[in-house]
């Protein structure tokens, strides 16, 4: 059955949305670090985003997703009403919360809102949560504000220097665990090279380090290893074992090289999707 | 006594030819007509202990079913098949006949068989454009079930299709979730579209829809539900049929080399993803013009099979033992061979080599001599020393088995499991260690046919009705 689309806010104008979704069956299961698979039209492709939100109550999951490929271009025609046809969730093994003192939560780019439910449950679980967030300049930067309501600590690094401290976000992370060696664990969600960067980051301090790893997928449940990442030496599934892993252990570059692996046929796709909406738009 | 007929020949199945099918992906075999179909059956010696029905694992009245057909009534040959089996068109498609059905027919002792799948898949699809309701009840919609007795399958491939259908039949309403966002199991992400079309399949789900199941798409078990759940809503029995959905990799040097697949995502892709007739749809495929394949089984084949028509250049199997300890279909290593597709045999994958960007560009193998026989009963493959190759390849398919997926079997506590992690079920009812749930197919045997599915799935909805109805079953 589909899914509808109760609310959809606009957090980067044509690059970056949130959707709150009516899904109370994914909702009433949905812990931090799950994700779900959605496929928004027949003959469309199915393809996984992390939950950023979920309301058991309102039976409601929120997503953000930035615009990249055919399936993403094609969700930001889609407005509050409107229904996406396949959403299935939620899936991988949720975040290990546990009272543990104080956490820090990287999160950089759509990152961030996959962050957010993490740090929400560390919040909850009792740990002091110290966000740390990056984006290019401060128009860009997602989550200010749902992280200033429950983390004490709100660090924000930009670019340019627009909005907190210029730099990156692995150096405002340098400095707030060179102050205080009594962090627990570190968080990470965002684009590879960043996590890369924060557990490189981190490494030298010996502090526990979580990455949540955004690997190909298809079907989500452990039926076709495309999301095989090598952690530690070992080959394990993204979608079942993970999608987080020890930050320390894993094979970046080959994560890198392997998010590639259909860059040609993905940009072929976009491009006819959009060929398409320019004649649907002549038409109309 | 029986009479002796004269000797007519097995009707031969009209095909595409090799050369043009191994570059499209409609069917390879085309269907009988009735007049091949009435032949056909007409062979049939319509034996007074018939070994056939022994020979089928959801007991098809075979003999009924092609007595009608000699007589041209496809309507009643129809009936006698549904009666027990509720997927003819698929199974007169994928059964492996030689080992079953047409390997106990009394005429293939001395010469060839009747050709039972092939009368099997000409009735179910005369039927294709009639409602199977109608046709069975004089009913444009069948009864709707009774909402006091409920079951649910876990997964909506041929075991569970074959509980839902034997359920419904009886008066049982039966819901199937499924994890994905098609139906069909296996016959829809695995088996690709030249030996089974999509449309045959729905068309199957669809008879089950008439006669009162209801389907769910995108629900995981042990994720979205688990089984205690499906309990405390008021279901009295629980079906597992969730496959062997866990591909196994060599795990050689290279394996992770952008190019090499597992056959699980491969023919995903293509057959889920209809990534055959990428951009339409939007799922891509990795082109590969030099293809090897890892495997002998009939994964394997549909593979190879299915890079061919993809535009391969070249297609190698590549298998450690010979030919004849290929676990494929004969019908379809001869089908493969016939389109091209090159063997090489005796080869033993040893790594996988890549350029600097982390793309497949090879593969080294161990070439390998035959020993003594193994647990198996197959000749064990024996490395000869110092003795390798190296195979060119931009595209690599991993087929060499799959495993128990642990998604649904890890969220269920109680759920007792055999040493590879299989289910361990009742040989008699199909229960498995917590009451009133039950296990069918390749979650319960590791990877093997769909009739063998359907056949575990026969066997634990008799027992479920049996104890859902009494004597009413």
């Amino acid at each position: 059955m589909p899914t509808t689309i109760l609310a959809k806010r606009r957090l980067i104008p044509g690059k970056t949305s949130e959707l709150v979704l009516d899904a109370p069956h994914i909702a009433a299961k949905a812990r931090p670090g799950n994700f779900l698979i959605l496929r928004v039209a027949d003959k469309g492709e199915r393809i996984p985003l992390t939950i950023a939100d979920a309301d058991p109550r309102e039976g409601t999951v929120t997503i953000v997703y930035l615009v990249l490929g055919k399936t993403t271009a094609h969700l930001e025609t889609l407005e509050a009403g409107d229904a996406i046809l396949d959403v299935c969730g939620p899936l991988g093994e949720p975040t290990h919360i546990e009272k543990t003192g104080t956490v820090v939560c990287v999160g950089g780019g759509t990152g961030i809102a996959a962050m957010h439910h993490i740090a929400k449950g560390h919040h909850r679980a009792g740990n002091h949560v110290v966000a740390v967030i990056g984006a290019r300049n401060k128009d860009l930067l997602l989550f200010y504000d749902e992280l200033s309501a429950f983390c004490p600590e709100v660090l924000v690094t930009t670019d340019d220097g627009s909005m907190g401290r210029k730099g990156l976000v692995t150096e405002a992370l340098r400095d707030r665990l060179a102050s205080d060696r009594t962090v627990s664990e570190v968080v990470a969600v965002g684009p590879v090279p960043m996590m890369r960067a924060v557990a490189e980051t981190t490494r030298p301090f010996g502090v526990k380090t979580t990455v949540s790893l955004n690997s190909i997928m298809v079907d989500g449940i452990g039926m076709c290893g495309a999301c095989r990442v090598t952690v530690g030496g070992k080959v394990r599934f993204a979608c079942v074992d993970g999608p987080e892993f020890d930050g320390h252990q894993v094979n970046f570059d080959e994560l890198c090289a392997r998010l590639g692996a259909f860059r040609d046929q993905e940009r072929v796709s976009l491009e006819k999707f959009h060929e398409c909406r320019c004649h649907d738009h002549q038409k109309a | 006594m029986t009479t002796k007929k004269p000797d007519v020949p097995r009707t031969p199945m009209p095909e595409q030819p090799a050369a043009r099918r191994r570059r499209n992906f409609s069917e390879v075999a085309l269907g009988y007509d009735l007049s091949m179909a009435m032949t056909e059956a007409s062979r049939c010696l319509q034996c007074k202990k018939p070994a056939c029905v022994k020979g089928c694992p959801v007991e098809v009245n075979i003999k009924d079913f092609v007595g009608h057909l000699a007589r041209g009534d496809v309507d009643a040959a129809y009936a006698a098949i549904k009666a027990t089996n509720s997927l003819p068109a698929v199974c007169g498609r994928v059964c492996p006949q030689e080992n079953q059905c047409e390997g106990s027919c009394i005429l293939g002792k001395k010469g060839e068989p009747v050709a039972i799948g092939r009368l099997e898949r000409f009735v179910a699809d005369a039927f294709a454009a009639r409602s199977a309701c109608e046709e069975l009840t004089g009913r444009p919609k069948c009864a709707a079930p009774r909402d006091e007795i409920r079951v649910a399958c876990i997964g909506s491939g041929p075991s569970s299709l074959t509980v839902a259908g034997y359920l419904s039949a009886r008066g049982i309403a039966v819901t199937v979730y499924e994890a994905l966002h098609e139906l069909g199991g296996v016959l829809t992400y695995g088996i690709p579209e030249f030996r089974l079309p999509k449309a045959i399949v729905g068309r199957e789900i669809a008879a089950l829809e008439q006669s009162g199941v209801t389907f769910v798409t995108n629900w995981v078990g042990g994720k979205t539900f688990t089984i205690p759940e499906l309990f405390e809503k008021g279901c009295q029995a629980v079906f597992i049929g969730v496959g062997a959905g866990l591909p196994r990799f060599l795990n050689i040097p290279g394996e992770n080399l952008i190019g090499v697949f597992s056959a699980n995502e491969y023919l995903t892709r293509v057959n889920l993803g209809r990534a055959y007739a990428f951009p339409e749809y939007d799922t891509p495929i990795f082109p590969g013009k030099k293809v090897a394949v890892l495997g002998g089984g009939n994964v394997a084949m549909d593979s190879a099979r299915t890079a061919l028509r993809l535009g391969a250049e070249e297609v190698r199997l590549v298998y450690r033992r010979s030919k004849e300890e290929m676990p494929a279909r004969a019908e379809e290593l001869h089908h493969a061979l016939e389109e091209g597709v090159i063997l090489e045999c005796l080869c033993g994958p040893l790594a996988f080599t890549g350029d600097e960007r982390g793309y497949l560009t090879g593969l080294t193998v161990q070439h390998m001599c035959l020993g003594e026989p193994d647990a198996s009963g197959r000749c064990r493959p024996c490395p000869i020393e110092g003795d390798t190759a190296f195979v060119p390849c931009d595209l690599a398919v991993v087929a060499v088995g799959t495993g128990p997926n642990p998604v649904l079997l890890s969220a269920t506590p109680g759920l007792e499991k055999n040493g590879r992690g299989y289910v361990v079920v009742d040989e008699e009812t199909g229960e498995t260690s917590i009451p009133n749930v039950f296990a069918g197919g390749d979650i319960v045997t590791g990877s093997a046919t769909v009739i063998l599915a359907m056949g575990a799935g026969r066997r634990a909805a008799k027992e479920i009705a049996r104890r859902l109805l009494g004597s009413d079953a």
